[in-house]
């Protein structure tokens, strides 16, 4: 639905924008990632054919963004980054004005506002005007705004930014839901908010597309992925992390705190000598050498760790 | 939608903007007072002896100076101050349709604020026998000047987010297309320089063109010559915000 090829943008001599190419499909959540300055929402504002691109070309619901802007302007909802909106207006008046900027009138327009103020919890800050509402409130009124005309494809630059944990709880439930027959395309700070809502994973950096993948791929690529975690009681954490070293599939083992005589290790897997069955050998080895342990389990990667080894300049050359 | 659907939607927020904060009744209560204070003080309405409304038009360049940027200042800098132009922008609308939009709805207020003023029209038609063509005539003028001081406000306020910047800069591009043709500065002119070059500066300023309506002369010229000033000045507004965001 949404079709972005060799997308570039310069400011000046500054190129914010470099040679971004991605699809997205009805069904699909994107989850846009990226350190703050990587190119996020500048992406997103030339998606929405608010700033033209340097070069490139974009295609929203089969229309060329650059060639036939207003009938691409019709496929979405956008959610710009700080949910602006008019602040002398009341929360259903500027409702009102965006139905009417997209063609819905009468009743029509009656239903379409009360839909979207029932999906974002507005109904008792519908008279108020903007101005006075909280920032949560706020937020939601110009999330509602999106909303308004059902749009197949939904582009939302942090959507979540500023809601407290419940807020954010039924925002990404929302996308979650939604997402089952949208195009959505989101872009967030919080690394648990794509675990959570997204299918697929962009991360940007620098102007350019550094990831691309559903979270479980990305997370695989951390070094923790596969790595088994234990906590061993009365083990010498020296004798341990030797023992564990030598398990089949182990790249290395190392102490990750000790206490009241409890050991905490975690075995890496060797990557390259793949074995799957690593968390049984542990548990196998734990058993022979008769070990008290009490936690055993394999991690699956952290999505955290990933996003800092592509995004950190510094240990990108590390690990290369 | 057709093109209408959009710039009627943009006129009715604008000018509901207008009525929901004050800006609406400061304006009309000043515009009212200013102009009756013009018109019968400083004009001398009563001690002319004659039925026309000539001291109530002369001052509009005047007034408008000032208070025709105040009300088209914001149009576009509070739009790029609150972020709301990217809402707006995005929409399935034409730049052109907001920017017409915009400046329709601060039109039909200024000139709100003109019909206002019938009460002059109806002293004047109560002391004696004024020709009340003239009147239409000096009326119409007066709106195509408040027109082409808006569109001109309407421009500068696309190039900053700032109102104040904004105001000041309409004020003195409006302050120059009088002043080109105000006769005590092309008086002052024709001293120094050749009388066909006063001639031509001339010919852009308001005051040669707002002096036909007074008469009553309804030119088509001087229509024509509002009318491009508007007309221009929405253009560049169309430009300014095509390259700001350009980047």
């Amino acid at each position: 639905m949404i079709k972005v090829e060799n997308l570039s943008k310069a400011f000046g001599s500054k190129l914010a924008v470099n040679d971004i190419s991605f699809n997205l499909e009805r069904g699909e959540v994107l989850g846009f990632l990226g350190p703050n300055g990587a190119g996020k929402s500048t992406t997103m504002r030339m998606v929405t054919g608010f700033i033209p691109p340097t070069a490139g070309k974009i295609t929203v619901g089969g229309f060329d963004m650059l060639e036939n802007p207003i009938p691409a302007k019709r496929q979405f909802g956008y959610l710009p980054e700080n949910a602006p909106g008019y602040g002398d207006m009341t929360v259903q008046g500027f409702l009102n004005f965006s139905a009417e900027l997209r063609g819905i009138q009468g009743d029509a327009r009656r239903k379409a506002v009360n839909h979207a103020v029932e999906l974002c919890f507005l109904e008792s800050v519908m008279y108020q005007s903007i101005d006075t509402l909280s920032k949560g409130y706020k937020h939601r009124t110009c999330l509602a705004q999106s909303l308004i005309h059902d749009p197949a494809i939904l582009i939302l630059d942090e959507p979540t930014d500023g809601l407290d944990p419940n807020q954010k709880h039924e925002v990404r439930n929302l996308i979650k839901r939604m997402g089952e027959n949208k195009a959505i395309v989101f872009s967030t700070h919080i690394l648990e908010e794509v675990e959570a809502t997204c299918s697929r994973v962009i991360i940007i950096d620098r102007g350019r597309i550094v990831a691309n993948g559903t979270p479980q791929e990305l997370k695989a690529r951390s070094v923790y992925a596969g790595a088994v975690h234990l906590r061993a009681k009365g083990v010498p954490a020296a004798m341990l992390t030797e023992q564990l070293a030598q398990v089949r599939g182990a790249a290395k083992a190392e102490v990750i705190r000790e206490y009241d005589g409890l050991v905490e290790a975690r075995v890496y897997a060797d990557k390259a000598a793949a074995n799957p069955n690593l968390t049984r050998d542990v548990a196998e080895m734990a058993a022979q050498k008769h070990w008290e342990i009490d936690e055993l389990h394999t991690e699956e990667g952290r999505l955290d760790e990933v996003f800092r080894s592509i995004t950190l300049p510094d240990t990108v050359t590390e690990a290369a | 939608m057709n093109a209408w659907g959009g710039i009627k939607a943009i006129m009715k927020r604008e000018l509901g903007g207008y009525f929901t904060s004050p800006i609406a009744y400061v304006f009309l209560v000043i515009f009212l007072l200013l102009t009756g204070f013009f018109t019968f003080t400083v004009g001398n309405f009563f001690e002319r002896g004659e039925a026309s409304l000539v001291s109530f038009f002369t001052w509009h360049p005047w007034l408008y100076l000032f208070l025709v940027p105040a009300v088209g200042m914001r149009l576009w800098s509070e739009e790029r101050r609150l972020g709301t132009m990217e809402l707006l922008l995005t929409m399935p609308i034409a730049t052109w349709q907001a920017i017409v939009g915009k400046f329709l709805a601060s039109w039909l207020f200024l000139a709100l604020a003109l019909l206002l003023t019938f009460p002059v029209v109806l002293t004047v038609n109560y002391l004696g026998d004024p020709d009340n063509g003239i009147i239409v005539a000096g009326y119409v003028g007066s709106l195509l000047l408040a027109g082409s001081y808006l569109a001109i406000s309407c421009m500068t306020s696309a190039l900053t987010r700032n109102q104040v910047i904004s105001f000041i800069l309409s004020v003195m591009i409006c302050l120059f297309l009088i002043l080109a043709g105000y006769t005590p500065v092309t008086d002052l002119l024709v001293r120094w320089a050749n009388p066909v070059l006063v001639d031509v500066i001339a010919a852009f300023s308001v005051m040669t063109h707002f002096e036909g309506f007074q008469r009553g002369v309804l030119d088509a010229r001087d229509t024509v010559f509002f009318l491009s000033v508007i007309g221009f000045a929405l253009f560049t507004t169309g430009v300014i915000i095509r390259n700001q965001r350009a980047g």
